[in-house]
């Protein structure tokens, strides 16, 4: 259903209301639907329609259940794509949905605009409705088992792509390498041969060509984070089958830069939504509807991070400093707790920087850049951790380094383990070789059993994978029917 | 919009896995007994492990995390075992189980394809008739909802080969007003048939806790499956030890009583519950009695033989009796049935060692389809 008039005004002036603040966001579309379409939308990751898969249903089912027994109700949704959609829920109150309208307007500017977000398909929809109907074709030639189980197969490789790396690299040039084995020689007449190319010269030139042959033999070359791609290229796949890997991970890419940049993103709405809210679009009878729902975006509970809280906050607080000159060196070298406390030199640059820094940074940058020892104390950061021997989660420490430190490592690559390939010709045997980049946290095994199973139904030959668990080093091997441990030297990457 | 079709689709499927997990597990669900504690009118609510999909992830071990407020250094965050929130910064995501509703029918149907169980061919009670409708009728009018599109196509084609209008080259197929075709309904009867199962135990002292805890679960598995079978169940309890009496499902699993067992006190009760209340012309009778097996005397044996193959066995589909193990019991009467009605189809016995033994049971008991 499109937006009733009373909504449409209302978009209208909240549309109008960023624009003044600066805010470039794409056309938006609004459609206001019943609860049980926003369960639908949402169990299909905001798409309208997804390829066929039964873990859609299962995020229905919860959806659905969740909102039945009032535990939750999605408020809103929107899409990265140009236009971009977004949905309200029909029957919300009005504050609701100017809250919702404003804060999705600050999501389409950071998808339109944040550098991490520059490489994503911005036809999206289509692009999903086409995956859609390729996997149907599959599916009616094939068989929903087959299909649906090689999917799940695919899945469970998802997080196997280069989050920092350019998703367009389809084919790599990893055959390219191959040489002619001729020397390159200058050109010279005879006589004068032996002075420009020296036979030491050649020697040396043809040790190395035999290096890099050697090298090249060794596939890939060099450790690649893309293992999907790495599979796409090598594994023997039915083209059906690599056409389900390619579609999985061109989704995956699709979907990664949300990931990386929840935290600002989220802040980013917040920080928006209260703005044009609260100067512009309230009347003053809404406002403490407005707290209330406001609260309860922000609320924090032990143990969990509210990313829109945390986002809002660095904003606020990278905008005030910016503000009054609170950074660079001088600021820096400062003692003088009061003089820094009192610290404002009227620069009036913190709207200016807020919008560099929603263009060019993600949740580690902006964490790593922007965190300070004074926002950490001001908000009660603290990290925590399991002690095993109370059974409890406990508060680690309130250092302002440890609390970074440990933020830094759950976003680091989305809190995904780095694994490389490392090997396709392991052992000689066109086996593969994973190689987990140990981090100082061990990979679930039991888990990683799941995946070697998943890998070897595409690689169909031995998989492993070398890691660190309690401090030793461990090849975890797959060969189609059972699982081996062996211990080896782990040489990091 | 979304296709509603769509996410259903994927809904069913989800359904379907979940379906063969609860049978892949079945025995252990079973034997937990956790399900019946967790039974609504027609829904089970049945606990399954998230279905996940395996990835590369960090072990809990050294995992932790980042958060805010109060509290002091080496503080619990007060949230006991649980990961709170699995330290991922703004990824909600926790691994919890699901709970999935099952209907009842559902899981009967489940249970019947995992025990192999023949469906029940209820004895003669043709009487009682509903009256169901069923869209199975074809009709020249009707609403434009109910339109049926491949009869309507296959009108209009006759209709345009035998006046000549069809051109090969040019197949163009309009179906007129007449050529329409619709969906309608028929009436049909359905013949309902009723069961009720007369529950009986001992409830003298060397049935336990664990003891009836079986018979619990085993009653419950009961129950769905005749409740699927038939349209209408009604069920009975009735406790004995030396003198029998009726009581609700409640007492019947919890009452715990000392003294003497005579079980014809039992079977007298239940012979006339039966004769009073459910003639066999329109009821199909299912008498179960669970005990451990030790009865008051000889001549009470003898006196439970008589008024079954002179009361309770012509009257009841089938008699079932389940010995359930109790470090107590001599365990006699399961051999004094054997004895008497060895040739008797309609008695069926098992003995339940433990709980492991309800699978089992229940198979032997049902598995005749009476």
């Amino acid at each position: 259903m499109t937006l009733p008039s009373h909504l449409w005004e209302i978009k209208e002036h909240i549309y109008e209301t960023a624009i003044e603040f600066g805010l470039d966001p794409f056309e938006t579309i609004f459609e206001v639907v019943d609860y049980d379409q926003m369960n639908e939308i949402a169990a299909f990751g905001g798409f309208p329609t997804r390829y066929p898969h039964w873990r859609f249903g299962m995020e229905y089912e919860q959806l659905s259940k969740s909102y039945e027994y009032g535990l939750s109700k999605i408020y809103e949704m929107v899409i990265n794509n140009d236009p971009s959609y977004a949905y309200l829920l029909e029957g919300n109150n009005l504050v609701d949905q100017k809250t919702v309208i404003a804060h999705v307007y600050a999501h389409v500017d950071f998808f339109k605009n944040n550098y991490y977000f520059s490489k994503t398909n911005r036809k999206m929809i289509d692009e999903m409705a086409n995956h859609g109907a390729r996997v149907r074709r599959y599916v009616d030639r094939y068989g929903i088992e087959l299909v649906e189980d090689f999917i799940d197969t695919c899945l469970s490789l998802e997080n196997l792509i280069d989050y920092h790396g350019p998703p367009e690299s389809k084919r790599q040039d990893l055959e390219d390498q191959t040489n002619s084995g001729e020397i390159p020689r200058l050109r010279a007449k005879d006589y004068m041969d032996d002075y420009i190319n020296p036979q030491e010269y050649l020697e040396r030139q043809k040790q190395k060509l035999a290096e890099e042959e050697l090298k090249s033999k060794q596939f890939p070359s060099e450790p690649l984070k893309d293992v999907m791609h790495f599979l796409l290229e090598h594994a023997p796949l039915e083209s059906w089958e690599a056409d389900i890997l390619s579609i999985v991970r061109e989704e995956a890419y699709y979907f990664a830069p949300q990931g990386q940049t929840k935290i600002m993103n989220e802040g980013w709405a917040s920080y928006w939504h209260d703005k044009i809210l609260t100067t512009r679009v309230l009347d003053l009878s809404e406002i403490i509807d407005f707290a209330d729902i406001n609260a309860g975006v922000l609320a924090t509970a032990p143990g969990r991070l509210n990313p829109y809280k945390l986002g809002l906050e660095l904003f606020r607080d990278v905008e005030d400093r910016w503000n009054k000159g609170k950074f660079g060196k001088e600021y820096d070298d400062c003692d003088n707790l009061e003089e820094k406390l009192s610290w404002d030199r009227e620069l009036g640059q913190g709207k200016e920087q807020i919008f560099r820094v929603r263009k060019l940074y993600n949740d580690v940058s902006f964490i790593d850049e922007f965190l300070t020892e004074e926002f950490v104390a001001e908000h009660q950061m603290y990290s925590f951790g399991y002690n095993r021997k109370s059974g409890h989660w406990e508060i680690d420490s309130r250092q302002f380094q440890d609390v970074k430190d440990k933020l830094l490592d759950q976003l680091t690559n989305f809190g995904n383990p780095f694994i490389y390939v490392k090997d396709g010709n392991f052992k000689n045997r066109a086996e593969l070789l994973l190689h987990h980049k140990h981090m100082g946290v061990d990979l679930d095994m039991q888990y990683g059993r799941g995946v070697l199973r998943a890998l070897h139904r595409v690689w169909k030959r031995p998989v492993n994978i070398e890691t660190l668990s309690d401090d030793k080093g461990v090849l975890l091997s797959y060969d189609g029917k059972e699982f081996t441990e062996t211990s080896i030297e782990y040489h990091p990457i | 919009m979304g296709d509603q079709s769509k996410i259903k689709q994927d809904h069913r499927r989800f359904k379907q896995i979940v379906r063969g997990k609860i049978k892949r597990n079945l025995r252990e669900y079973m034997t937990k007994g956790e399900l019946t504690g967790k039974q609504g009118k027609d829904l089970v609510k049945i606990p399954i492990p998230r279905i996940d999909i395996p990835r590369f992830r960090y072990g809990q071990k050294q995992t932790g995390g980042v958060g805010q407020g109060e509290g002091e250094v080496g503080e619990s965050l007060g949230q006991g075992e649980e990961a709170p929130g699995q330290g991922k910064a703004g990824e909600g995501e926790g691994e919890k189980g699901i709970e999935v509703d099952v209907t009842l029918d559902e899981l009967a149907e489940i249970m019947g394809e995992e025990l192999e169980l023949p469906r029940i061919e209820p004895k003669g009670t043709e009487k009682l008739q509903t009256q169901r409708d069923k869209y199975s009728g074809i009709r020249s009018v009707g609403p434009e909802s109910l339109r049926h599109f491949k009869r309507t196509f296959k009108e209009a084609i006759k209709r345009q080969v035998a006046s000549g209008e069809y051109d090969p080259d040019n197949p163009l197929i309009v179906p007129t007003r007449d050529d329409k075709r619709y969906r309608s309904w028929k009436e049909t009867s359905l013949p309902q048939s009723n069961a009720v199962i007369i529950y009986m135990m001992d409830v003298s002292g060397s049935m336990g806790d664990e003891q009836k805890e079986i018979v619990r679960i085993e009653s419950f598995w009961i129950d769905t499956w005749l409740r699927s079978q038939y349209k209408g169940l009604d069920s009975r309890f009735i406790i004995h030890d030396a003198t029998a009496k009726e009581v609700d499902r409640d007492t019947f699993f919890h009452t715990r009583e000392s003294g003497g067992t005579m079980i014809s006190s039992a079977y007298k009760l239940a012979l006339s519950i039966i004769e009073d209340e459910y003639p066999v012309e329109d009821w199909n009778v299912y008498p179960f009695h669970f005990s451990d097996g030790d009865n008051w005397s000889v001549d009470d044996t003898g006196e439970c033989m008589r008024l079954l193959r002179e009361g309770l066995l012509p009257r009841s589909n089938m008699f079932c009796y389940g010995q359930v193990e109790s470090p107590y019991g001599s365990g006699q009467f399961i051999k004094d049935l054997n004895e008497n009605f060895d040739e008797e189809d309609h008695v069926i016995v098992s003995e339940i060692k433990n709980r492991e033994g309800i699978f089992d049971s229940i198979k032997t008991f049902l598995g005749k389809g009476l």
